[in-house]
Formats: structure tokens, C-alpha cells, sequence
């Protein structure tokens, strides 16, 4: 039973640890545009399988390589939703924008669908596959690529933010956007930074999940409503709220899943993120509505 | 009305900021019409002027927060009509908008070297204009670590002053930095004022208390529903009668 427990708590978190990716993706577009950018797994399904094509085939590039550029390509497309998309729409209704999401997330997908087919995909694992043994439960090397690559790029993250005087620029930009670009800020330049920087981090969290779930065009819905409901349930809005929001969605279902029934996982996370939601409206770790400024 | 005199005691040096025949308007709603007005280095000038005659949005069009409909802005021998705001800090106009503006939820620290961001790679300078902006307000230094949002309003203003003149400002546009604060507040402000001025910086100071901002001011204009009617020493705006009745209350 211990074992099994263990072995749960293994999925949970591996799982659990994308959706904290997607999440804080989530998180940082909201806090610098009060967007909820909903073409997020869009970004996460575009870094799968870009890197699954470009190291596809007997002259595909070597993994690593083919990983780096497609974050890059996720990345620009990031960027150009920014400045194509959001941006012009400066000023609209939250509903707009969501709208605005929306339709670059469909429109992503379609664009996946053309380039890339309706196939599903794997990918190799970085490491091989010769799984830990830990009792009864057995740790698969890429389940610690990605704990590992999350932890690594969530501690990246918080460095950024409160470390250094680009990421405080673009909190201060998200707080107050006339005194930002009084300070001698690029506004709209922090704003490309920051939807860059979310799109890298869906991009990655698309890249270490993808030996483990297999990818096609439209696993971004999925991921993307996993990583929303996770943000949500951590307290949109706070990026230490969107990691532990997303941990715990990941072992609510893989604990669900173990114990009661893999066919109600999604259900019992949907009903625990409504019951949160019950009872703390603004989520686990969310200020009240009214500290908001 | 009293008329322009030449016994400025900056008559001599050299302009500054030149703007001239300035419009603005919000949507189809026109704010300013036809403002022109000149700044000499080393001066204070006061702009007075009512509720709602248009003092926010003139700061706001000079330093690039909102677009001009017409006119021209020189400032430092450069055209910056219609450069965004933060190219014109880069220029060396720093905006203490109206209401303080601070990032509520960042310290009193990180506000500050916010204030730098324009010239973050000159550290040295930064590092010793913090110690500058730190003796000049001992209370920003205490709470250094505090959030911005939970000091007083004068300790805010205090810190938007501060942040400005971290961006080395050839000219401080400052908006009402006495809106809403105990008189004994508001006199420490416009000492304040007065020595950044003594120590050299050029100022534009906008205000609804008239008579505060023309004792300190050098020169004065006097803003009307979006016209400058009147310009002259602030000490003649001070005893010129029409000003009086309609500024100062006496
Ligand atoms: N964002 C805006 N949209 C539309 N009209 C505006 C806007 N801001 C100001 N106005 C109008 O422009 C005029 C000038 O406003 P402004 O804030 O520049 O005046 P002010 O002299 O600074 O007043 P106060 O002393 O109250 O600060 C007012 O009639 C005001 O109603
Ligand atoms: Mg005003």
C-alpha cells in the first residue's frame, strides 16, 4: 500500500509539476497585462512537436538542438501574439482579450493540424528509460528531467523577479504603467519580454512532458485547461500560488485516479477546484479582491 | 495684468524647455489650446491654475503620457513632441505624476532604483545619488525594506520626488506634490522644493495652491480652461490684483 501511495505521489508530481509550468505561464501574462492568455497550451503543444519534428527522420537534428530551437520558435510566436494580438487591443474588455486568446489559440492549433498532421507522437527519452527502483514504486529518469526542469526554472523565475531590475521593471509595468514608463521604462517592450517569457516556459514544460504523454497538435486543450484550473485554484495572480496550485492538481488526480477511478480524475480535480473556490473565492494563496490594487 | 520683466535672475542662461502653441485633447473633448510657455535652466516655475484647467495634462503631453494634437515641445535643443515618455526621461525630464504613483506593492528601495532604470548601468552614480536621496529623506532610509503602499501620503510624495531625481533630471516636473497633505506636510514639501532648486535643479511645479507655489516660484503662468492668460515674476503675480481674486482668495 505504502508503495502504491508512493508510486501515486510519483505521477502526481510529475504531472503536477507541468501544470505548474502552464500555470505560472498563465500567471505572468495575467500580472503583466491582466490577460488569461488561453492559446498557453498552445505554446506548451507547439514545443513538443516542433522538437519531435526537427529531430524527426534520419537527418533530424540532434535533441538538445532541436529542443533549443523550437523554444526559440515558441518564443517569437509568443512574442507576435503580444504585439499583434494583445497589444492593438490595448484598452478592451477582459472579455475581448479572452476572446482575443481564444482565437489565437484555435488558430494555433489549425496551424499545427496543416504543418504537423493529425498523428500522435512520442518522444525518446532523455535519458533511456531504466527506471529506479524505490520499494515496490519504480522513478523513470524522465519523471526526474521533469521535476528537476521545473524546480530549476520556477527558482529561474523567482531570481528574475526579484532579483533583477528587468523583472522588477515589468512587475512595476503590471502595477502602474504611466509611473513605469515614467521611470524611463519600454512598456510595451516589457510586455513582449514578459508573453516571451511565458511562452518559453510552456514551451519547456511541452518539451520534458512529451516522452512521457505523447504529443499531437491539439494536446495543448487539455494541458492549457489543467494549467488555467491549476492558477486558479493557486490564486491567480500569484506565481508561488500557480506552482503549488499546479502540484497539487497533478496529485489530487493521480491520488484519485489510484484510489478511486482513473475515468473520475478530471472530475474529482474539477470538483475540489470549485469547492476551493467555495470557500476562498480569490484561491488558496490569492489576496482578497479588495487588497488588489 | 502685469507684463513679462526682464530681472529674472536666470535671464541669462539658457532655455531649456520651449513649447510652443501647444493643443491636447481627450477624444473630441480639447483640453489645451495654443499653451506656449519657456523654461531657463536653474528656474522654478509655477503653473497655477483651477480645478480642472488643464495643469495635469500639460505635465502629461510634455513628458509624453499623452499625445499632443498640435504645437512643438523642445527640450534640451531636441525636438521630443510626441516621444513616448520613457524616451523623455531618457532625455532628462522626470514626471512626479499627480497623486504620487508609487508601486504600492514593491519597497521604498526597489522604487527608487526604479526611478534609475534609465541609467541602471551607471551604478556608481546610482549607488551615490541613493545616499543623496537618503539624507535628503532620513524617513525613506528607515523604512527602506517597507512596502511603498503602507507609508503616509507625505512619505510617498516624498519617495516619488526621490525616484524622480534618481533619473538625473534636467527638469522636474512636479504635479501638486501638496495635494492632500497636512499643512505642516505641505510647508516641508515646498522647502524641499526650494533646495533641490537652490542645489541647481530646474523645476516646473504645477499646483492648485497658488500662493505656496508662486512664494517659492521664480516666474509663474497662470493657466485658464486650457489658456496660459498670464505670465510674469511670481512676485508680481502674488500682488496682481485679478490673480488674487481669483487664485489666492484675498
Ligand atoms: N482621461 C481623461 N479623459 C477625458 N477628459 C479628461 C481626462 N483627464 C482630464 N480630463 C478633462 O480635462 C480637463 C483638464 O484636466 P486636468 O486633469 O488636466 O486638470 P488639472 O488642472 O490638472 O485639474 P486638477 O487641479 O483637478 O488636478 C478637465 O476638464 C478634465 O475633466
Ligand atoms: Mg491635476
Amino acid at each position: 500500500m505504502f508503495d502504491q501511495i508512493l508510486q501515486f505521489l510519483i505521477t502526481g508530481l510529475t504531472t503536477g509539476a507541468i501544470y505548474a509550468l502552464v500555470a505560472l505561464g498563465f500567471t505572468i501574462i495575467y500580472n503583466a497585462s491582466d490577460v488569461v492568455n488561453f492559446a498557453q497550451g498552445e505554446f506548451v503543444m507547439m514545443g513538443a512537436m516542433s522538437t519531435v519534428f526537427l529531430a524527426a527522420g534520419d537527418n533530424g537534428l540532434p535533441t538538445p538542438l532541436a529542443a533549443t530551437l523550437s523554444v526559440v520558435l515558441v518564443i517569437c510566436v509568443g512574442i507576435f501574439l503580444q504585439r499583434f494580438a494583445i497589444a492593438p487591443a490595448r484598452g478592451a474588455s477582459v472579455v475581448t482579450t479572452i476572446i482575443i486568446t481564444i482565437g489565437a489559440s484555435i488558430f494555433l492549433r489549425g496551424l499545427a493540424l496543416v504543418v504537423w498532421g493529425k498523428d500522435i507522437h512520442g518522444m525518446t527519452p532523455f535519458s533511456g528509460e531504466t527506471p529506479i527502483h524505490i520499494g515496490q514504486a519504480t522513478l523513470l529518469p524522465q519523471n526526474i528531467w521533469v521535476m528537476g526542469g521545473t524546480a530549476v526554472m520556477v527558482l529561474a523565475v523567482h531570481y528574475f523577479f526579484h532579483y533583477t531590475m528587468q523583472g522588477k521593471a515589468i512587475l512595476a509595468c503590471s502595477y502602474n504603467r504611466d509611473a513605469a514608463s515614467l521611470m524611463g521604462i519600454n512598456v510595451g517592450l516589457m510586455m513582449m519580454v514578459a508573453y516571451g517569457l511565458s511562452a518559453l516556459l510552456g514551451a519547456m514544460a511541452g518539451i520534458l512532458v512529451a516522452p512521457i504523454s505523447f504529443t499531437s497538435y491539439d494536446a495543448g486543450v487539455m494541458l492549457g485547461l489543467k494549467g488555467f484550473s491549476a492558477a486558479i485554484l493557486g490564486g491567480m495572480g500569484n506565481p508561488m500560488g500557480a506552482v503549488v496550485g499546479g502540484l497539487l492538481l497533478g496529485l489530487i488526480e493521480s491520488l484519485s485516479a489510484g484510489l478511486i477511478s482513473s475515468g473520475y480524475k478530471d472530475a474529482i480535480g474539477f470538483i475540489i477546484l470549485l469547492l476551493v473556490l467555495f470557500i476562498r473565492p480569490s484561491g488558496l494563496m490569492g489576496k482578497r479582491s479588495s487588497d488588489r490594487v | 495684468m502685469p507684463s513679462e520683466s526682464l530681472t529674472s535672475s536666470h535671464a541669462n542662461s539658457e532655455t531649456l524647455l520651449t513649447v510652443a502653441n501647444l493643443s491636447s485633447r481627450y477624444g473630441p473633448v480639447e483640453v489645451l489650446y495654443d499653451v506656449s510657455l519657456e523654461i531657463k535652466t536653474g528656474e522654478l516655475v509655477a503653473i497655477v491654475g483651477a480645478n480642472g484647467a488643464g495643469k495635469t495634462t500639460l505635465l502629461r503631453t510634455l513628458s509624453g503620457l499623452h499625445r499632443s494634437q498640435a504645437g512643438a515641445i523642445t527640450f534640451a535643443d531636441r525636438d521630443i513632441t510626441n516621444s513616448s515618455a520613457h524616451s523623455t526621461v531618457h532625455a532628462g525630464m522626470c514626471h512626479v505624476p499627480e497623486g504620487r504613483q508609487v508601486f504600492a506593492p514593491l519597497s521604498v528601495d526597489d522604487n527608487l532604483r526604479l526611478g534609475a532604470y534609465a541609467l541602471r548601468k551607471e551604478s556608481q552614480w546610482v549607488e551615490a545619488e541613493m545616499e543623496n536621496v537618503y539624507s535628503l529623506f532620513p524617513i525613506l532610509k528607515e523604512k527602506y525594506q517597507q512596502e511603498a503602499g503602507t507609508l503616509s501620503g507625505g512619505q510617498q510624495q516624498m519617495l516619488a520626488i526621490g525616484r524622480a531625481l534618481l533619473g538625473r533630471p534636467k527638469l522636474l516636473l512636479l504635479d501638486e506634490p501638496s495635494m492632500g497633505l497636512a499643512p505642516l506636510l505641505v510647508e516641508d514639501i515646498f522647502r524641499i522644493i526650494r533646495e533641490l532648486n537652490a542645489k541647481g535643479v530646474t523645476i516646473l511645479l504645477v499646483e492648485q495652491n497658488a500662493r505656496m507655489a508662486l512664494a517659492v516660484a521664480d516666474r509663474g503662468y497662470v493657466l485658464e480652461t486650457g489658456r496660459i492668460i498670464t505670465s510674469a515674476p511670481a512676485k508680481e503675480l502674488l500682488n496682481d490684483e485679478a490673480v488674487r481674486k481669483a487664485y489666492l482668495g484675498y
